[in-house]
């Protein structure tokens, strides 16, 4: 079997604790939440810190709380715990539909939303889903706690605006009454990461669209978002005419690459059917929530 | 460093190195070699085992990240010299062959079972998907499942209640 | 033990639940890796990173100088004791560390023997290779270029990458059929490189005794005699001191037919360390260089009358060894059994050839249950009829049902000189379509049709060619594929038998205790079977290619029948009656017409060790052995359906059924068959739809961990619908034909005709394997892509 280098472990207390330790220990050391992003790299001896923190034991960091209009998951939930979240699924069926095609039963035991979010895949479902949701990312560190949008917070491929001495604690989303939202995604295998994925948040108020959301995962959107399809979509009525040209716009501004997984051409294409369905499905949960 | 692990109900303190993976812990530290390892990016699912009752691909844990935990293997299911229903029904069923991936299959399927005692085919199916088996084609890994379901003594129903708590 | 294994077991065949069970259900297996033999040191194998290059120099100071290393060995080491290259299976070399060149990523380059494993791998980072890069030969059919770089510059004189040409069949004639014939069909098909993965990956454990000199070897084979043989013969070791134990196996499909370098490095760092060494491989290394399976590119041509009678059948195959050719098969055939490629049709003529070409690949080519290669066969032939009934607009079945062998033409003599020995095909195919409702499903494609739904249904026939094989024909490396069998019956009646090969999972605890159980009569719960081990049973090939059941099988079946011909004397002698005056009840002899009078087996087994006076020249005791030379090979068949949805805006492809019927002659333990059938099927999903490995322009392997080589899951699997006809073989003691392969040779096309019969709105003709959405997509723009290489 591939075996990780040598590397140093220590447990964090608490949050505080985290941080002392990555600021004494500098860039070389790395948080560990569930490791099934960071340990297989450690295995291909791509990733080698010289320490890791076990966050672990950070039970304030798992939950899955509504504060007012605001829904706020903790870092350390697992993907198994958002996926069978009453709360979740009602508020935001977009998790859901994407937990449900996260990896594996096994390994959402596992994983955890804040690793997913700061391994920052280009593939990473929540990435789109927390885009379309436009939701918000808490990160603590020794210079203080910010709050800062999903927007802005991926700076590339597996990287993120979060710093080597900082921890992501929280993500957080505005929810609304007939807030509908789905998640489509094509994978050649069960458990592959996507082809394509496209998710959607839609809201309408006197039958306009008053909010809206749609993400893209593995196909180069920037920030995994089709915001020209967003912005084109805002204050509409929601008709399958309108839906077509969003799904149309939303495959134009994507950048997939070729690789194994198929071609742009293709992946472009698969855009545009998802981000089609997957208003489709939003809108259709949002009414449901109406009546 | 020092561990302290309850593997099977049985602690163990064991000096390890921090990188040692929990399936080699397990293996190789203290001979459990039910559990097996068949790839090394937590896709084939032969290492699962249990860390505090939930299945979790022991090839992608530390043993550091256990320490202070529960494990349990598939040396653990059969008790008192009474197999598991689980075990049972992949005997009745044939729902092995080379028998690699079955310790792991086994422990997903205890632990569906102490959740959901009376599954469907495709909540089944669903649960072992992140599992390969090359030599079934999964069909009477299912019926085996489902074989459990249907011949689960109460105390299967107690468990269920003790996990519920 | 539990209530489970309390049921009452057949006599003889039957449904019986299986005895290795017990130890695996409670992870009591010994796999090679579950070894921990007292101050066993760890093996790591450095492997190359580049496809093709020159190795300049290699540094392993820095690796020797770490406190926890006790060996670091290079090619060169190896070039002092003769082993740095060794024989390949195919009269071939193959190196075991690279010497001068690597020629495939993943090349073995050198071995660290470590205290540890952690510390084994550690060390492989302190060796630096100076490597320089050549330009590598990627695709098969650039390889004969003339421009194309020479990969095996080693073999003296080489100047291309040309290993081999082949071919079977009458040439003229099928010229001649095709040139009169109404409608003659092309396609160019792939049958991509695919591996056989299985769960456990490759290792030994090899430790030379220093005072006695006994060299065991623990390994993952599939083949320990013909292994310890080729040990003896390579490295020039005495056979009496080596002793090869294969334990339990975690599936093998032809994984582990072969000597791989790992294990030869194994018994190397022994022999230095003078302690044992284990070394297993990890998954990409069990994915970069053990043996693949395929690569065969395949130009067809198939001849028929315009009422679709089919007259000829032609393939002009491109085979890409990679590397090294070290193809496992028959010596007689470079090309294992693929000129069986007539399949289960009688027609007039037939032809093939085939060109063997090295490319920047690991060598291999002849695994995953293909048969010897009747796999690509039962691929190409079954695609090309599907063809044809496109062309003709005749539905499928259809035109194979007019075509199928008829019953009265067996034992039939095909095109290509092969004798299937029985079968009774349109039985088969008829079972099939009345389990699928065939018809049914036809009216409900027309109708989801006509809504622009895509549903595909799949046909496939195939006859299967196992049991290799008669010695006149067919040997490895000069070692004739024949395989013995003991049986020893203790005074008690208790027996215990001998076997030859090797299970990977197959269940040959339960089946041959059943095999002899079937004819001695002796419970087969009192019938211990003893496998694996190269000191504790006789010599024979080993289990691949399905010969288990009809070589090994028929040799436990005989050495059986020995021990009842050897109790009918010794019963003789206890009733005081001639032999002939006794009948046979399954476990007894009677006295002719008086079945109160007689010896059961225990009794007879008891008096052959006591002191009943038996006749002159007879030994007592009822052991007996076999050594089975098969008169021919055993042609099991079956007749496949699939069914399919496709989803037409993203191209997804589920298998929404699968209906199998297999004929493999009367079954010794149908849930044992079935459940063989089962795991085949889910490999035809595999290959048709996700399974492959591709290589990009600088020849690195695109498939090389379970993240890009993607094996079906229970989600991509449907419920298997099976069904049984029973058409015994002719020339097998027991009418046995074997199965183990049946159903990954016959899924495939199945699947692959029910996918292109789905896209059949689009035009589509074909699409090479395997069928992502992707390439299922292409296919619906027209333009499908080559699966052997990278995307673009």
């Amino acid at each position: 079997m591939q075996v990780p280098a040598p590397v140093e472990y220590e447990r964090a207390l608490s949050v505080d604790d985290a941080i002392e330790r990555l600021t004494r220990l500098g860039p070389e050391a790395r948080l560990v939440a569930g490791g099934h992003s960071l340990l297989p790299m450690m295995k291909l001896r791509l990733a080698r810190p010289e320490c890791l923190i076990d966050i672990n034991g950070l039970a304030d960091l798992s939950f899955i709380r509504r504060d007012g209009n605001v829904l706020r998951i903790g870092a350390m939930t697992r993907h198994s715990e958002l996926l069978a979240s009453q709360v979740i699924s009602e508020v935001a069926k977009i998790i859901p539909d994407a937990e449900a095609v996260i990896a594996d039963p096994i390994v959402r035991n596992r994983g955890t939303v804040g690793g997913s979010m700061c391994q920052a895949d280009p593939a990473e479902d929540l990435s789109a889903v927390f885009a379309a949701l436009d939701a918000m990312v808490e990160i603590r560190g020794p210079r203080g706690t910010r709050v800062v949008s999903v927007n802005g917070f991926h700076t590339g491929p597996y990287s993120t605006v979060v710093e080597p001495d900082e921890i992501l604690t929280e993500v957080s989303f505005v929810t609304q009454k007939n807030l509908g939202s789905a998640y489509e995604k094509v994978e050649r295998r069960v458990g592959d990461w996507a082809i394509a994925a496209a998710g959607a948040v839609i809201a309408l108020q006197d039958g306009k669209i008053q909010r809206v959301g749609i993400g893209l995962a593995a196909v180069g959107a920037p920030d995994f978002r089709a915001s020209r399809a967003e912005a084109y979509l805002l204050g509409k009525d929601a008709t399958p005419d309108l839906f077509d040209e969003a799904a149309r716009m939303a495959s134009a501004e994507c950048n997939p690459n070729s690789d194994q997984r198929g071609p742009s051409a293709y992946k472009r294409h698969l855009v545009e059917v998802l981000t089609r369905r997957a208003l489709d499905g939003a809108l259709s949960n949002s009414k449901g929530k109406a009546n | 460093m020092r561990v302290n692990i309850e593997v099977n109900g049985v602690n163990y303190s064991e000096e390890i190195e921090p990188r040692l993976l929990l399936v080699h812990f397990i293996r190789d530290q203290i001979g459990l070699t039910g559990t097996h390892w068949g790839c090394d990016t937590s896709n084939c699912g032969t290492c699962v085992l249990w860390l505090d009752d939930l299945p979790v691909k022991s090839c992608t844990v530390l043993t550091a990240m256990a320490d202070g935990h529960r494990v349990r293997t598939v040396e653990d299911l059969e008790q008192g010299g009474e197999l598991d229903p689980v075990q049972k029904g992949f005997m009745q069923e044939h729902g092995l062959q080379c028998g690699f991936c079955t310790p792991g299959m086994l422990m997903t399927a205890r632990a569906l079972l102490d959740r959901n005692p009376n599954p469907s085919d495709l909540e089944i199916r669903e649960a072992i998907s992140g599992q390969i088996c090359r030599c079934t084609g999964y069909e009477n890994i299912v019926r085996a499942i489902r074989w459990a379901a249907a011949n689960s003594s109460s105390n299967g129903a107690l468990d269920v209640a003790e996990v519920a708590q | 033990m539990t209530t489970t294994e309390n049921q009452a077991n057949p006599i003889g065949f039957g449904r019986m639940l299986r005895k290795e069970d017990a130890r695996f259900l409670r992870g009591k297996g010994n796999y090679v890796d579950d070894l921990n033999l007292p101050g066993m040191l760890h093996g790591a194998v450095l492997r190359s990173p580049y496809a093709h290059a020159r190795i300049k120099s290699i540094d392993i100071s820095a690796a020797q100088a770490h406190p926890k290393v006790k060996a670091v060995i290079t090619g060169e080491i190896l070039e002092t004791l003769n082993l740095a290259w060794i024989p390949s299976l195919s009269h071939d070399v193959v190196a075991v560390l690279a010497t001068d060149k690597v020629r495939f990523q993943g090349q073995e380059v050198a071995f660290v023997v470590a205290e540890d494993r952690y510390s084994a791998r550690d060390a492989l980072e302190l060796i630096e290779v100076d490597y320089e890069v050549l330009p590598p030969v990627v695709d098969a059919k650039k390889a004969l270029d003339k421009d194309a770089p020479v990969i095996r510059d080693d073999i003296a004189g080489k100047v291309d990458n040309f290993i081999f040409d082949w071919e079977s069949g009458d040439k003229a004639a099928t010229d001649e059929v095709f040139a009169n014939a109404a409608i003659v069909v092309n396609q160019d098909m792939l049958y991509p490189r695919v591996h056989p993965a299985p769960m456990e990956t490759c290792g030994a454990v090899a430790y030379m005794d220093p005072i006695d000199q006994k060299l065991t070897i623990y390994s993952t084979t599939q083949a320990p005699h013909a292994h310890r043989t080729l040990y003896a013969l390579v490295a020039g070791l005495p056979e009496h001191k080596l002793r090869v134990v294969s334990p339990d196996i975690g599936g093998g499909f032809g994984n582990k037919v072969g000597i791989y370098p790992g294990y030869v490095l194994a018994i190397v760092g022994s022999i230095l360390t003078k302690r044992p060494v284990k070394w297993m491989e990890d998954r990409s290394e069990n994915l970069m260089s053990t043996s693949f399976a395929r690569d065969y590119h395949m130009k067809g041509s198939i001849a028929a009358s315009a009422d679709g009678k089919i007259l000829g059948l032609r393939v002009d195959v491109l085979a890409d060894h990679g590397a090294f050719n070290n193809t496992a098969q028959p010596t007689k055939f470079p090309a294992g059994f693929f000129h069986v490629f007539t399949g289960s049709y009688d027609l007039m003529a037939a032809h093939c050839s085939v060109r063997g070409v090295y490319t920047n690949k690991a060598p291999g080519g002849v695994a995953y249950a293909c048969s010897f290669r009747v796999t690509e066969a039962v691929y190409l032939v079954e695609r090309m009829v599907d063809r044809l009934a496109q062309e003709l607009k005749m539905d499928p079945a259809e035109l194979r049902m007019k075509n199928l062998l008829r019953p009265e033409q067996f034992p039939y003599t095909s095109p290509t000189g092969w004798e299937y020995d029985s079968g009774e095909y349109p039985r088969a195919l008829r079972l099939a379509m009345d389990i699928a409702g065939y018809e049914e499903l036809r009216k409900e494609q027309a109708q989801k049709r006509a809504k622009g739904e895509l549903m595909g249904i799949g046909i496939s026939f195939f006859t299967e060619t196992v049991g290799a094989g008669p010695k006149r024909h067919m040997d490895i490396l000069g070692l004739g594929m024949a395989d013995g069998c003991e049986v020893r019956v203790h005074p008690t009646g208790k027996a215990v038998v001998r076997l030859s090969v090797q299970s990977q999972g197959q269940g040959h605890e339960t089946t041959f205790a059943q095999i002899v159980s079937e004819v001695t009569g002796i419970p087969p719960e009192d019938i211990d079977v003893v496998h694996g081990d190269t000191d504790n049973t006789p010599f024979g090939l080993g289990t691949y290619g399905s010969r288990s059941t009809p070589v090994s099988g028929a040799a436990a079946a005989i050495a059986a029948r020995r021990v009842v011909d050897k109790a009918r004397i010794v019963a003789s002698a206890m009733l005081e009656c001639a032999p002939e005056d006794l009948e046979w009840e399954k476990g007894r002899f009677n006295i002719k017409g008086d079945k109160s009078v007689g010896k059961t087996m225990a009794e007879i087994a008891l008096g052959a060790h006591g002191t009943v006076e038996l006749p002159e020249g007879v030994e007592g005791h009822l052991n007996a052995e076999c050594v089975y030379d098969p008169p021919n090979l055993t042609y099991p068949f079956g007749a496949y359906i699939c069914v399919v949805d496709v989803d037409p805006a993203t191209a997804k492809v589920s298998v929404r059924r699968f209906i199998a019927v297999d004929d493999c002659g009367p079954r010794i333990n149908p849930m044992i068959v079935e459940g063989q059938v089962h795991g085949g099927l889910a490999d035809g999903v595999g290959m048709a739809l996700m399974e492959v490995i591709a290589f990009d322009e600088d020849g690195n392997n695109l498939g090389a961990s379970f993240m890009d080589y993607l094996i079906p899951t229970s989600l991509e699997c449907p419920s298997w619908e099976t069904g049984a006809t029973v058409t015994p073989s002719p020339h097998h003691p027991l009418g046995l034909k074997g199965v183990g392969e049946s159903a990954t040779v016959g899924s495939p096309p199945a699947v692959v005709n029910a996918v292109i019969d789905a896209l059949a709105p689009y035009g589509v003709k074909h699409a090479d394997m395997p069928l992502t959405p992707a390439q299922v997509w292409q296919a619906m723009q027209g333009a499908p892509y080559r699966t052997d290489l990278a995307i673009q």
